[in-house]
């Protein structure tokens, strides 16, 4: 019971942690398929604001997708939402709280690849290019309307011949790469800051009901895991009882068939009861072919 | 028996960590495969096609047939697919469920690998270099070539050194163009293969959680059940040679003794371990003659019962009286095969 109690008391301390790796870890995969990522803006007109928003928001999407896979407890508190009422009442407090602290873990990822987006520009750049004001811009002013959208689409792709050693080029990119850069920074600036608020001004607002959430969510969760414990434990001794009688199902017709005596009694340990009275060449064949053709039983009453 | 139940809890327990250990390890064989992988275009008008859809869908499809084989759990499925009913029904929920999440683990490195392809971006420039639409990419004002001299240029866009139409369509701008559309298509992939797996793992507990439990109860109790089995046999197998390789010793013994006439040895009152274990052999003549028997001459896989172990020092002919009859005559039976 003692080695049950420390491994209980390991999950119940752990299982956040747990997750808390995961979501580390999700957050530095993130960073690093950015940076493996080979992020090349077609430098067409309408194309450049499909691929640029689309690299900045659908990665995301799959990354949050992924935070909500790989996290145990979704699936506990889905199977609590959704179980009969049976026995137990539900207490919706306690699946909020489940739910919340999910989302929460499952948000960082997303928000990491977002930001260092931001913080990178090109997506940005890509994606804003075709709607500055050519104005602004001294090379700009005095062409097309056509002309501009097409130097302007351009301006993303450094090595273009047209772009190559365009002052006007450099001059936009620096300029949508402020822009990036600001807003990048204020989101992280404004998450931290709301992070920060939301853990210092909780303990103001329903404490004991998050203490009582906070106990209940983390019962379920180890009342999951011991349920699956048992039921390892109980296939594996149904499973042995099972084999047990088929051999001893196996031992009785072999009695009834030949005429060698029986051998219960003294002498009969060790060996012997390992034997289980299989003894012979065609004996174990037949147990073997009887285990394939026929296997026994689920039931060992 | 604590050993064997703390080492099944693991294997149980951890399977599952187990299994979605050896499908990272393919994931990140695939990605790193992918890597290593010297991509040549061919840049020729029919052969691109055929060359980037194959490099795209042929890998993906042996290693997902890989991650069947490297499953242990097939022949499982397999075994219980084929087995005759006997006394025990099948159930169809269970084949399905194990069915299922072989399926669900074997498919993850194809995907990666898929994933990996299109975010790169040379396949789809090789394979459909040649659709690029050059009245909006390219030169309009061009001399028109004939489709198959247009094709010939285009399917050499992969190829920069031999790349010769830059009048017709500049190489970068193709380039871009087709990668732009591959990784688009590619974080499509992604994110639709997420949005599966994620409403496949949540609608579950909605609808069949009492039926996945059974399911998942009794596919592991059949895995435990095989396992245990091997064991019990493999148990059963080792006492079996035991006792037939003593009886062979024994039988030996008194066969040498006899056939040398010598008075039966009764083995002194304080007889000692070692001796005893010696069973009956203490010369080099007898050791060689047994071990050329036991090369020449196996015993037959049947063991006699074990009323003789309990005969001490008594070599064949003398039996008590009050021994039962049978053991009696499959010793003479033994004598006569002599």
């Amino acid at each position: 019971m003692d080695r049950f109690r420390m491994i209980f008391q390991y999950f119940q301390s752990n299982s956040e942690s747990v997750m808390n790796g995961i979501c580390g870890l999700l957050a530095l995969a993130s960073v690093k398929m950015y940076t493996c990522f080979d992020f090349s803006c077609p430098c067409l007109p309408r194309y450049n604001m499909a691929y640029g928003l689309g690299i900045m928001l659908i990665p995301p999407i799959a990354l949050f997708l992924c935070g909500l896979i790989l996290n145990r407890q979704s699936l506990v508190m889905l199977e609590e939402w959704r179980r009969p009422e049976g026995h137990r009442k539900k207490d919706l407090a306690v699946i909020r709280y489940m739910c919340s602290s999910i989302v929460q873990r499952a948000m960082v990822a997303p928000v990491v690849w977002i930001i260092v987006t931001l913080l990178d520009g090109k997506c940005l750049i890509c994606a804003f290019s075709g709607s500055v004001d050519p104005e602004k811009f001294a090379g700009l002013a005095n062409t097309s309307l056509v002309q501009v959208q097409q130097l302007l689409a351009k301006v993303p792709c450094k090595d273009d011949e047209l772009m190559r050693n365009n002052t006007s080029r450099k001059a936009v990119s620096r300029y949508l790469r402020c822009w990036s850069q600001a807003l990048g920074w204020s989101i992280l600036l404004i998450l931290i800051v709301a992070a920060f608020l939301a853990r210092w001004l909780r303990p103001c607002f329903n404490q004991t009901t998050l203490l009582q959430a906070r106990h209940w969510s983390n019962y379920i969760d180890i009342e999951q895991k011991i349920f699956e414990e048992t039921c390892c434990e109980h296939s594996r001794l149904f499973a042995h009882k099972c084999i047990l009688n088929f051999f001893e199902s196996m031992r009785q017709e072999i009695k009834l068939h030949s005429f060698s005596l029986p051998r219960e009694g003294e002498g009969s340990e060790g060996e012997e009861h390992l034997l289980r009275g299989i003894t012979d060449q065609d004996q174990v064949n037949k147990l073997l072919k009887m285990w394939y053709y026929e296997k026994p039983p689920l039931d060992v009453s | 028996m604590d050993k064997f139940r703390m080492i099944f809890q693991f294997l149980q327990s951890n399977q599952e960590s187990f299994m979605n250990g050896i499908c990272g390890i393919m994931a990140l064989a695939s990605a790193q495969m992918y890597s290593a992988f010297d991509f040549n275009c061919p840049c020729l008008p029919h052969y691109n096609l055929v060359y980037g859809l194959g490099i795209l869908l042929v890998p993906p499809f042996i290693l997902f047939l890989l991650g069947f084989v490297l499953n242990n759990n097939v022949s499982m499925l397999a075994e219980e697919w084929r087995r005759p009913r006997g006394q025990r029904g099948k159930d169809p929920a269970v084949l399905r469920y194990m069915f299922c999440s072989m399926a669900q683990r074997a498919m993850i490195a194809p995907v990666v690998w898929v994933s990996v392809t299109l975010l790169d971006g040379k396949c789809i420039t090789c394979a459909f270099c040649t659709s690029v639409p050059v009245e909006t990419l390219g030169n309009a004002s061009h001399p028109s070539l004939s489709q198959g001299e247009m094709k010939r240029v285009l399917a050499r866009i992969p190829c920069k050194e031999i790349y010769d139409g830059q009048e017709l369509i500049v190489n970068e701008v193709a380039i871009r163009y087709l990668r732009c559309i591959s990784q688009a298509l590619g974080w499509c992939f992604v994110l639709l293969m997420t949005t599966l797996a994620f409403l496949v793992r949540s609608l579950r507990p909605c609808f069949t959680q009492a039926a996945f439990l059974k399911s998942r109860y009794w596919s592991h109790y059949i895995d435990i059940e095989r396992k245990l089995f091997d064991e019990t046999c493999a148990e059963h197998a080792r006492s079996f040679a035991k006792v037939c390789i003593q009886q062979f010793f024994e039988g030996m013994s008194t066969d040498l003794e006899a056939a040398r006439c010598h008075p039966p040895r009764k083995a002194p009152a304080d007889v000692g371990e070692a001796a005893e274990k010696l069973l009956g052999i203490t010369d080099q003549g007898t050791m060689n003659t047994a071990l050329k028997s036991w090369h020449r001459c196996k015993p037959p896989l049947h063991l006699h019962p074990p009323a003789l172990h309990s005969i001490n020092g008594l070599a064949g002919g003398e039996q008590p009286p009050t021994h039962p009859p049978v053991p009696q005559r499959e010793m003479v039976a033994y004598y006569s095969h002599v």
